[in-house]
């Protein structure tokens, strides 16, 4: 028995070489092959199947609640166990208001922190901090909550929010309907903001890595300080990246449900002042969940059936803009 | 324009400003491990860890059974998530095809992203609405849920780092492409396989919002994985925190004392294997 060599063209494939080659060569047919590439499959498959059982069961759970609410699910404020009514807008607005605060709060912060760890640090100091800042993302959300609810909470009380009830013509620091008590969206979207930092810093540092030394020498060549550079030149190259890393923050601040539950005051309110308390999607499904009666049930999953959806366009922006640079992070 | 004198300053504040924003980073780390270490070591004492749970104000209750609980729940979450993660990894790195490489590929980076509450919703319908029972499997498969995507990015990754040379040497030897697989690229890449299956595990460990409603938390020892509800850290941590006894406010810290210790822990643990790796595999 000979091994032919096949007189193929160059450019067919390795693996597809290999997979015929195989009977030629032994004239048995191997199956360990099909066996374990089958069972991978299978394993992908499984994967797929979960995904479909994720939408199914969120779609299917809430089908009573949809054809209950209907419209007046988004547009309702009054959520109501007893009288059956279930407006999820308080919720709505409470989670984009949380995440609205933690991106203006995180951005700057970590935009500066990303800066530091990829332009101005020392070689030596780059991997310690960063690594101190990639600690942070590993803290469960529960100790955040712990550690928000003892420690955050007071000090916002007092001092924070009791100096800031002095700007109460904005209505923002209003004081007028809620006394500041710590609790409620402005504690949320710090706690928030304190958790997304690390995800949006580890990301921009890394896109701001990648930027050619070149483009940073040019502008040096023209005088231009350090800082012109990163602002004119490092920035504006990086901005996708920045954005997508922004943006990748931001879903997670929108499923972000523990440390939330623990320090958003839980009412039903719709405010703009900070000092408000009130809920997000993901506590108001925290909160009730567990002991729901079956409408209330299918409308907390309806609540998480369009968590789901804006999470996952969210994500899936996130990645277009920023590639294959965040596949490095297990986020 | 700008005088130098002008760049000159702006340039050293924006600098500086860059500077106290990791200064802030770092110092609420401290604030935060500290804090926990301090309110929570109060807590550390031979019946917080080896007794169940007392009613509010009787001394010497413990959370035995969340410790206990957090471990079976990963033990399932990973039981069930590993074979799968590292399967379809392995599926993604090794074979492809046109539609359910890229279609998997896409779904495991957007599903790590999802709330891990829905996580919960899932499992809750699945099991514990089939079961009419909250148990430690409804719990598991809601932690595999969120730990299933992240194993299996991380174990496609590390198989992608396998230089092809190596697979191309086995192919060159007759071998084949299982073995290969199994057993040339799979060990090559077992330290950043391990490494993203403990970090995973280290991530669910610390979720209580699946659990909320599927383990649901206990006061008892589980009596089995399927029969009782089960107690674990991250629900102990929650319900006490927001209880107002000032005793289970103080086993609160204590729990999350010892959560945050294992979670950095492992997490320390694997990143300084992952680096003493990398640095043995550069010198050969």
């Amino acid at each position: 028995m000979s091994a032919e060599v096949k007189s193929s063209s160059f450019i067919k494939s390795r693996r597809q070489t290999i997979d015929e080659f195989q009977p030629r060569i032994t004239g048995t047919v191997r199956y360990g092959d099909s066996i374990f590439h089958g069972l991978m499959f299978f394993f992908a498959l499984l994967i797929l199947v979960m995904t479909g059982l994720i939408l199914w069961q969120l779609l299917a759970g809430s089908s009573a609640s949809i054809m209950h609410s209907g419209l007046d699910f988004f547009m309702g404020t009054r959520w109501s166990v007893g009288d059956d009514v279930y407006g999820a807008l308080p919720v709505i607005y409470g989670t984009l208001a949380t995440s609205a605060l933690a991106l203006l709060i995180a951005v700057p912060l970590s935009l500066g922190a990303a800066i530091f760890l990829a332009e101005l640090a020392p070689g030596w100091l780059r991997a310690p901090v960063s690594y101190l800042v990639e600690l942070l993302a590993a803290i469960p959300s529960v100790v955040y909550g712990l550690w928000a609810l003892f420690v955050m909470v007071p000090v916002l009380r007092d001092p924070v929010q009791t100096t800031l009830s002095h700007l109460g013509f904005l209505p923002f620091f209003n004081a007028d309907i809620y006394k500041p008590i710590g609790l409620g969206f402005m504690a949320a979207g710090v706690i928030l903001a304190i958790m997304i930092l690390p995800i949006i810093t580890a990301l921009s540092r890394d896109v701001i890595l990648v930027v050619p030394q070149s483009q940073r020498e040019a502008y040096y060549a023209l005088g231009a300080t350090r800082w012109e550079t990163i602002k004119d030149v490092v920035l504006p190259y990086a901005r996708a990246g920045i954005i997508g890393a922004g943006v990748l923050g931001l879903g997670r601040a929108l499923g972000e449900t523990m440390a939330v539950a623990m320090v958003i005051g839980n009412s039903n309110a719709i405010s703009a002042s900070l000092f408000s308390p009130g809920s997000t999607m993901a506590s108001r499904i925290a909160n009730e969940f567990a002991e729901a009666s079956d409408l209330q049930r299918s409308a907390l999953i309806e609540i998480a059936l369009v968590l789901f959806m804006i999470t996952f366009l969210v994500n899936v922006a996130a990645r277009l803009l920023i590639g294959r640079i965040a596949g490095k992070r297990a986020v | 324009m700008h005088s130098y004198t002008y760049r000159k300053r702006t340039n050293t504040l924006m600098l500086a400003l860059c500077v106290l924003a990791v200064a802030l980073a770092i110092l609420i780390l401290l604030l935060i491990f500290g804090y926990v270490l301090v309110k929570g070591i109060g807590s550390w004492k031979a019946a917080f860890f080896l007794n169940l749970p007392a009613p509010p104000g009787e001394p010497d209750g413990g959370i035995a059974n969340g410790i206990l609980g957090s471990l079976l729940l990963v033990a399932v979450a990973s039981g069930i998530g590993i074979p799968v993660g590292i399967g379809a990894g392995i599926y993604l790195a090794e074979y492809e095809d046109r539609f359910l490489a890229p279609t998997v590929r896409f779904l495991t980076e957007v599903l790590v992203g999802i709330p891990s509450i829905i996580a919960g919703i899932v499992a809750y319908a699945l099991i514990v609405l089939t079961t009419k029972q909250f148990s430690a499997l409804a719990g598991g498969v809601a932690l595999a849920i969120i730990f299933i995507p992240v194993v299996t990015r991380s174990t496609e990754e590390q198989l992608r780092l396998v230089p092809a040379t190596l697979r191309e040497a086995g192919f060159a030897l007759g071998i084949p492409k299982w073995r290969v697989i199994t057993g040339v690229v799979i060990p090559s890449a077992l330290g950043g396989i391990t490494t993203g299956v403990m970090l995973s595990a280290a991530r669910v460990a610390g979720e209580a919002a699946p659990l909320l409603f599927t383990a649901f938390g206990s006061q008892f020892w589980p009596t089995g994985i399927t029969e009782s509800p089960v107690a674990a850290l991250p629900l102990y941590i929650y319900r006490y925190a927001i209880s107002p006894q000032s005793d289970w406010q103080a086993q609160a810290w204590g729990a999350a004392l010892l959560l945050l210790l294992l979670v950095l822990g492992l997490n320390i643990m694997t990143r300084s294997l992952a680096r003493s790796g990398m640095k043995r595999g550069e010198r050969r």
